[in-house]
């Protein structure tokens, strides 16, 4: 089993994100992560779902999830040659004498304090699943409250766009 | 002008050719049954919406055409539910119209209010609720070309009953866009010349033919592919009749219950030609043993088919009748050049003697009791000299039907493979009747599969469709039975339906259908005489058949190929050794765990 990252292009329309969803379930994978909005086409939305699964039962499923009619095109994207994003938005314990440390440990993560409150402090992280795990890491010391995570993103790198091409016959907006 | 949503519902299955629609109404689907009224589409009205839907997959799978059911909100489309995933499986092009509630009430529990396109997604190849009135004849156009494109199967519309009753312009789009629905149809040329070498450099090929081969009409071409090289021919229970039995080439039904040289020949074969087929555990049996020497071509409409259970030496992704004819013209290009035909004497030789040694067998005594087989031959007579067509339920009476009947052309053969629904048969031999009015349909059903779906009797009668409705009946559920008998130490469980309730032939004419019965083997050739001789009306026989008799071969579930019982006798005497015995499921997980393995001897 290893994790894969599907980019998954879909027509906009009712249902489409509970038809992928079932799909994975009742053919038994998982789903770590799935991250879902609109794209620079019109009525085009862009799913990335990351799945644990072996490489044929990953086959499978990208062949099942193809016979969605509402799935345009699927693409999955190798770590080594896409940028991979996640957001994760962390309200920690921080009582006044804490605080220097943690806006330390933001700092070092390129992070950012969006939110201030007498013992708590809320911090906006953005990187790779694993950079947000070793800032989840460093703050749990202090008690984490709440975290929230986005799911994690990605595009390929290089001029290529797979949203263009034959297989995708819409208006573009942008 | 704009037309009611109702209006338009039914003028868009006018243009997408609809002649008829099987269905029952309700209070959603109101609005479209007044306009019902003075369209030339027939109605035929069923009894249950199951027996609309398998109505509409048994009028679909005789003629080719799309099949059409229509019910209400609620309760008619969860009944539904049953056929829809039956064409899922299948993959009989349905189009299934339901009503829903009024949008305004959708999600808050309203009366008869269920989410019908949650409930069917995962068995419909598509579904939507449609939201206005405008993309009616949009949404019917896309629904009609998704069921009868690529890899046919089941499309639901669903129609909240403001969305009918509201207007619109009607515009019936000339073509669909489907930007995510491209189904390939021609093979990779390259895939085609690499299948034509393996073809030619295999010494023990066998063409596994699927259902794929008769929803593409692809008869023809599977036919000179294998006239062409003298290769044998095996035709899956969704494929009966897409090569005719009584071809020499022909070896028969492979699987669970296939004759012994289909299935030996498919694990001794050193290429296996599938042809829309899919690899089914019924098929294959214990995935790990079977056809261990066999490279593989697959041949398939639907990518997901290709690797999915069985790894493939040479993919192609296309339709059957298409593909077939690439690689013919392939094999015949390299014959003309410097190819030569394969010798396969050595192996035909093996074939013909396994076929002389290991015929199906049952044994009818004069004195009775009447055998199912013995009904099922003298169907097989009649039924080699008329435009016929057998529809079955699901068990014993089916796997009988198959094996005894030949089958010599596509679409005279209809059953419930994949989903196995019991009930099938009734309703599914009256769509077929209706769909080719000209032929006669015989529907074999089993006594426990007839009464899950036996109301649609009354539809038969007065829609006057006189279908020949032949009860194998053993007043059993006779597969449980067989199984409880062979793997359950012969602990049986609510299989008891028994012989005389309902008498089968009082129910046939309290619905004005003929009823007759027949008990003894020598009275087999005069029922029949008489049922065939009615005509108009739908007649039922109630063949009462021994209860004991089992349905051989049999591959025990998720037991390998290689172990074909021939008889009861054969797995008494392996029982009694300790042979591995039938598991239930794919994986060998149906039975508990004391059952398994050496430990079911009797």
């Amino acid at each position: 089993m290893a994790k894969h990252t599907l980019s998954v292009l879909v027509e906009d329309k009712p249902g489409v994100l509970a038809r992928v969803a079932g799909l994975f379930s009742r053919r038994g994978f998982n789903i770590d992560s799935l991250a879902v909005g609109p794209t620079e086409v019109n009525g085009v939305s862009r799913m990335t779902i990351v799945v644990d699964a072996a490489a044929q039962s990953l086959e499978q499923v990208t062949k099942q999830l193809n016979k969605l009619v509402h799935i345009l095109k699927i693409v999955e994207l190798d770590a080594e040659l896409a940028v991979e994003r996640e957001l994760a938005l962390i309200k920690v314990s921080a009582e006044a004498g804490q605080r220097g440390e943690i806006i330390e440990i933001t700092d070092v993560f390129r992070a950012k304090v969006v939110d201030v409150d007498a013992d708590a402090l809320s911090v906006e992280v953005t990187g790779t699943p694993d950079k947000l795990e070793a800032m989840i890491r460093l703050l749990s010391p202090y008690g984490i409250r709440e975290l929230v995570r986005s799911g994690m993103i990605a595009v390929s790198r290089g001029s290529k766009s797979i949203t263009e091409g034959r297989t995708l016959r819409l208006e573009r907006s942008a | 002008m704009k037309i009611t949503g109702a209006q338009a519902i039914i003028k868009a299955l006018e243009h997408a050719g609809v002649e008829v629609v099987f269905g029952h109404p309700g209070g959603a689907i109101l609005p479209a049954y007044d306009p019902i009224i003075d369209s030339p589409i027939r109605h035929v009205l069923a009894r249950h919406e199951q027996g609309a839907g398998h109505m509409a997959e048994g009028y679909a799978q005789a003629t080719g055409r799309v099949g059409v059911a229509m019910a209400t909100s609620g309760p008619g489309g969860t009944n539904l539910v049953t056929a829809i995933a039956d064409a899922h499986m299948d993959s009989v092009p349905l189009v299934a119209i339901t009503g829903q509630v009024a949008t305004a009430a959708v999600g808050g529990d309203a009366f008869q209010e269920a989410d019908l396109t949650g409930i069917t997604m995962p068995i419909t190849k598509h579904n939507e609720m449609v939201t206005s009135p405008e993309r009616i004849p949009g949404a019917v156009a896309e629904a009609f070309h998704i069921a009868a494109t690529g890899r046919p199967g089941p499309v639901l519309l669903d129609l909240p009953k403001d969305v009918l009753n509201s207007t619109a312009e009607f515009v019936y789009p000339e073509r669909v866009h489907l930007p995510g629905y491209k189904p390939t149809v021609r093979g990779h040329g390259k895939m085609v010349r690499q299948a034509a070498q393996e073809i030619l450099s295999a010494r023990r090929p066998v063409i596994y033919a699927g259902g794929g081969v008769i929803k593409a009409g692809a008869h023809d071409e599977l036919r000179q592919l294998a006239e062409l090289l003298d290769l044998p021919v095996v035709t899956t229970l969704m494929a009966r009749g897409a090569f005719p039995d009584s071809h020499p080439l022909c070896l028969g039904m492979p699987g669970m219950h296939g004759h012994w040289t289909a299935i030996t020949a498919m694990q001794s074969s050193d290429l296996l030609i599938a042809l829309g087929s899919r690899f089914d555990d019924r098929v294959t049996g214990e995935l790990a043993t079977f056809a261990p020497e066999a490279r593989v071509v697959h041949v398939d409409i639907d990518p997901a088919e290709i690797g999915k259970n069985r790894l493939v030496d040479v993919p192609i992704v296309g339709d059957c009748r298409v593909v077939a004819g690439q690689i013919l013209e392939a094999l015949r290009e390299a014959l003309h050049g410097e190819a030569s035909k394969p010798d396969l004497a050595p192996w035909w030789e093996q074939l013909r003697a396994w076929q002389g040694a290991h015929p199906l067998r049952f044994e009818q005594p004069a004195d009775g009791p009447l055998k199912p087989q013995t009904v099922m031959r003298a169907l097989a007579e009649r039924f080699a000299h008329m435009d016929g067509i057998v529809v079955t339920g699901v068990g014993q009476h089916q796997m009988w039907a198959s094996q005894h009947i030949r089958y010599e052309r596509p679409r005279t053969w209809i059953n419930s493979g994949g989903l196995g629904t019991m009930g099938f048969c009734v309703p599914a031999a009256i769509g077929a009747k209706v769909g080719r009015p000209e032929a006669t349909v015989v529907a074999v059903d089993g006594d426990g599969s007839f009464q899950m779906t036996l109301q649609e009797l009354a539809t038969a009668r007065i829609e006057q469709i006189p279908v020949v409705f032949c009860v194998i009946n053993n007043g059993a559920l006779g597969m449980v039975r067989q199984w409880q008998e062979l793997f359950y130490q012969q602990r049986y469980s609510q299989i008891d339906l028994s012989y005389d309730c309902p008498d089968l032939r009082k129910l046939a004419e309290a619905y004005g259908c003929i009823g007759l019965r027949c008990e003894r083997p020598e009275d087999v050739e005069g029922t029949l005489d008489k049922a065939f001789g009615v005509g108009e009306v739908p007649v039922l026989v109630d063949f009462r058949v021994d209860q004991t008799e089992k349905v051989f071969p049999m591959v025990p579930a998720g037991g390998s190929n290689d172990h074909v019982i021939e008889s009861a006798a054969e797995w008494y005497e392996q029982a009694a050794a300790g042979a591995k015995g039938g598991a239930g499921e794919p994986g060998g997980a149906g039975l508990p765990e004391h059952m398994r393995e050496g430990k079911n001897a009797v």
